[in-house]
């Protein structure tokens, strides 16, 4: 594992497996009683929230307490920040404040790479969303969903699964994550978008590109709806938003041309009757709650591998006191610290 | 008045020859020139250095008056020195903006008290950059800065009708309007080159059709209208095959490209490193080429520089924040050296002609840009070509350091030069 998690594109084959597997064991704790690992005790993780996100922060937050790490949740809004501090000042204090690993939610595309290679912080930095660039925790959470379904076990890729991702991919920092780590983890990736939607370029992306959702659906595996969101549906890039739900929402008529065993997914927040009928979002092939539980195994296998973990999180004998807390030997590459 | 002699320098890249400086004109040129034996008399060892026409950039921002954390008139001029310029425009985006004869007047005498370079304001052509209402621009063509460039620079003028009217009402004085071609709506919140990179990293493009579709509109118009137009940093293949066409049909149209088109490509911008956030922003290595092409070919008649300081803080954060621009003042010689002259597109001769010679003409200036031949006024820059170097922005005279260059070999090095027979610039230093 490298220190920082910034974009799939960075993950080899053996990392994301590596972060796929370690999330299995993590889910197994979300099982029991008394949810929670002593590894990152004494470990303070800052989630640094530049944009509203109560899914994702709550996510991190619950990955970060099972995990026994001190958390601290900054929030822009009514911070330091909206009197006009950057984020270079913003990054110095919470250096200045011992933070080992700082989970960023930013609107500018590029913010958590500058952050990461800046000399402000010198924590882990976890990429929890930036612009319209990308979201790896989200698109590594919806591959352990897929691995699941389509072929489940430890140390298994998506090989030849039919991956269909579909609506506003131009500004999806979803897609981008996923097209990235789907395609290392060897599925066929299709995105599917009126061409308003799609990125400049695409056509050199590891995918297929299709305007047609309906030639698609039928050979798809699990399909992915993307959210629309409010601000594009008076910028020209469709004519009304009853038009872009007849040709690109999933309804029950097109989620029937699906093959029995295929998936339902979406990263969240829905616009039911836009870009998925309400009944397909809530029917038996939906994964989109059950998306919401493995978020936090994977943020918690992400947080677990970057800040020291070389064991196994959950020692064979499935004894927690074993797991280990401190590792100079990393292969995350960390330099261990004294705790603060 | 000190006389100087200059030994064994190769003018314009030619055969070694001697030239003697005195009362602020070229006052003797030949081999085997003897000093003078007068006491003031100072001899420069120009053996192995090209000597140059003092070079003019039609383009730049000095900042003064309002944002002198950024650069001032003083700070800019000697950064001008430094990079082996003797005339420099100065861009009207100001605070004030340069959009009457009092600011112009301003500017232009900061520059003479500056003592380091002259400085020629450029007036905007609309109050206030806003594109709405005509400056007054014959009370700045007028003024004791005798404006002749006429531009928004930083925005585009995209209402067809201000942009025919402000092409027409120059003809009066000889002035040019040099439009900063960048269509409004189609480059909204755009942060760099829009491209296959642009699509990876997720940053809002620019695409390099919001630049062409302006400059044919404006070639049209300036033909129409049957005035000059200059067009500002060209960027992109489309634009220099639009630049092309024009001039072949005879139109009065003339182009500039800056230094970082003609080096750097829209691949720098994965570290989202704000160093690199520029507009035009840097495009692709197909647009490099074309660029050099058109250089090399006289279809762009200038190099300039649009040297843009910036404060630290206005880079030292994420890319949306960031502001756009670069300084170059100090690396434009050495980076036009690097992609035109060890390429082989192009002699000094020529550079002389794209960084001195044909800016000055577009400029209007009457002092610069001359023949280096005797009785010419002795603005004159001397280059050492062999020079290899690394870029330490640490050392430079502007007052900012956002170059994109840090820490990357650039060759040549500007060693002296001399505003009127006097040296600006000795030994690489500022005098």
């Amino acid at each position: 594992m490298k220190r920082h998690l910034i974009s799939t594109a960075d993950l080899s084959r053996d990392d994301a497996l590596l972060i796929l597997d370690t999330a299995e064991e993590m889910a197994q704790v979300s099982t029991r009683a008394v949810k929670k690992l002593p590894t990152l005790r004494g470990r303070t993780v800052v989630n640094l929230f530049f944009e509203d996100s109560t899914r994702t922060r709550t996510s991190f937050e619950v990955a970060e307490k099972r995990l026994s790490a001190d958390v601290i949740n900054f929030s822009a809004k009514g911070s330091s920040v909206s009197k006009g501090e950057t984020l270079k000042d913003t990054a110095l204090t919470l250096q200045a404040m011992g933070a080992d690993a700082v989970v960023i939610r930013h609107g500018a595309s590029g913010a958590p790479k500058r952050l990461a290679e800046s000399d402000w912080l010198h924590g882990s930095v976890v990429n929890a969303g930036d612009g319209t660039h990308e979201h790896p925790t989200q698109a590594l959470l919806d591959a352990f969903t897929m691995r699941r379904h389509l072929n489940p076990g430890r140390g298994h890729d998506l090989d030849g699964r039919r991956i269909t991702i579909v609506g506003d991919v131009l500004h999806s920092r979803v897609a981008r994550s996923n097209v990235h780590l789907l395609h290392t983890l060897g599925a066929q990736v299709t995105l599917v978008a009126p061409p308003t939607l799609m990125p400049f370029g695409v056509e050199n992306w590891p995918c297929e590109i299709s305007y047609d959702l309906d030639a698609a659906l039928p050979k798809s595996d699990a399909v992915m709806m993307l959210r629309v969101q409010r601000e594009r549906m008076n910028a020209a890039f469709f004519p009304t938003q009853r038009e872009y739900s007849r040709r690109y929402g999933l309804d029950a008529a097109r989620a029937g041309v699906l093959p029995d065993h295929a998936i339902v997914m979406h990263p969240g927040p829905m616009v039911r009757g836009m870009e998925i009928a309400s009944e397909i979002a809530d029917s038996a092939r939906s994964t989109i709650v059950e998306q919401v539980a493995n978020g936090v195994s994977v943020r918690m296998a992400v947080l677990y591998l970057l800040l020291g973990g070389s064991e196994p999180a959950i020692a064979p004998t499935s004894s927690v006191s074993t797991v280990s807390t401190v590792s100079t030997a990393s292969t995350a590459g960390i330099t261990e610290e004294p705790s603060k | 008045m000190t006389s100087y002699l200059i030994r064994n320098a190769r003018i314009l890249g030619g055969e070694p020859q001697d030239l003697r400086l005195k009362d602020g004109v070229i006052a003797e040129i030949g081999t085997g020139l003897a000093g003078s034996g007068a006491a003031d008399e100072t001899v420069v060892e120009a053996e192995g250095l090209v000597l140059l026409p003092g070079l003019v950039d039609l383009h730049t921002h000095l900042r003064e008056p309002g944002r002198e954390d950024a650069e001032t008139v003083l700070t800019g001029t000697k950064a001008a020195a430094k990079g082996g310029f003797t005339a420099v425009h100065a861009m009207a985006n100001t605070f004030p903006v340069a959009d009457t004869a009092g600011v112009v007047e301003q500017v232009w005498r900061l520059g003479r008290e500056s003592g380091y370079c002259d400085v020629q304001p450029v007036g905007a052509v609309t109050v206030g950059l806003e594109g709405k209402q005509l400056a007054e621009l014959g009370a700045m063509a007028d003024s004791a800065a005798a404006v002749r460039v006429f531009s928004d620079d930083g925005k585009c003028v995209d209402d067809a009708v201000i942009m025919r009217r402000a092409l027409e009402y120059v003809k009066a004085f000889g002035g040019v309007i040099a439009q900063h071609a960048q269509e409004p709506r189609l480059t909204a919140g755009a942060q760099m080159n829009e491209g296959t990179v642009s699509g990876e990293l997720g940053l809002a493009g620019w695409p390099a059709v919001a630049e062409e579709s302006i400059i044919a509109r404006d070639v049209l118009l300036a033909a129409h209208v049957g005035s000059r137009l200059h067009v500002c940093h060209v960027s992109t293949a489309g634009s220099v095959e639009i630049i092309r066409w024009a001039k072949s049909k005879g139109w009065d149209v003339t182009a500039e490209v800056t230094p970082h088109h003609l080096l750097l490509t829209d691949e720098l911008v994965r570290s989202y490193d704000p160093v690199y956030k520029v507009n035009p922003p840097l495009r692709t290595q197909a647009d490099v080429l074309a660029l050099r092409e058109a250089l090399a070919d006289g279809t762009i008649d200038a190099v300039a520089t649009d040297h843009a300081p910036h404060p630290s803080e206005d880079k030292d954060c994420e890319w949306a924040a960031a502001a756009m621009g670069m300084v170059g003042l100090e690396t434009a010689l050495s980076v036009v050296q690097q992609t035109m002259v060890d390429t082989g597109l192009m002699t000094w001769a020529e550079v002389a002609e794209r960084m001195s010679h044909r800016p000055a003409a577009i400029g209007g200036l009457t002092g610069h840009g001359r023949p280096v031949s005797v009785d010419e006024p002795a603005n004159l820059v001397l280059v050492d070509p062999a020079y290899r170097g690394t870029v330490n922005p640490d050392a430079f005279a502007s007052r900012s350091r956002n170059t994109p260059y840090r820490g990357r070999d650039l060759p040549g090095r500007v060693v002296a030069t001399f505003l009127r027979g006097e040296p600006t610039v000795l030994g690489g230093e500022l005098v």
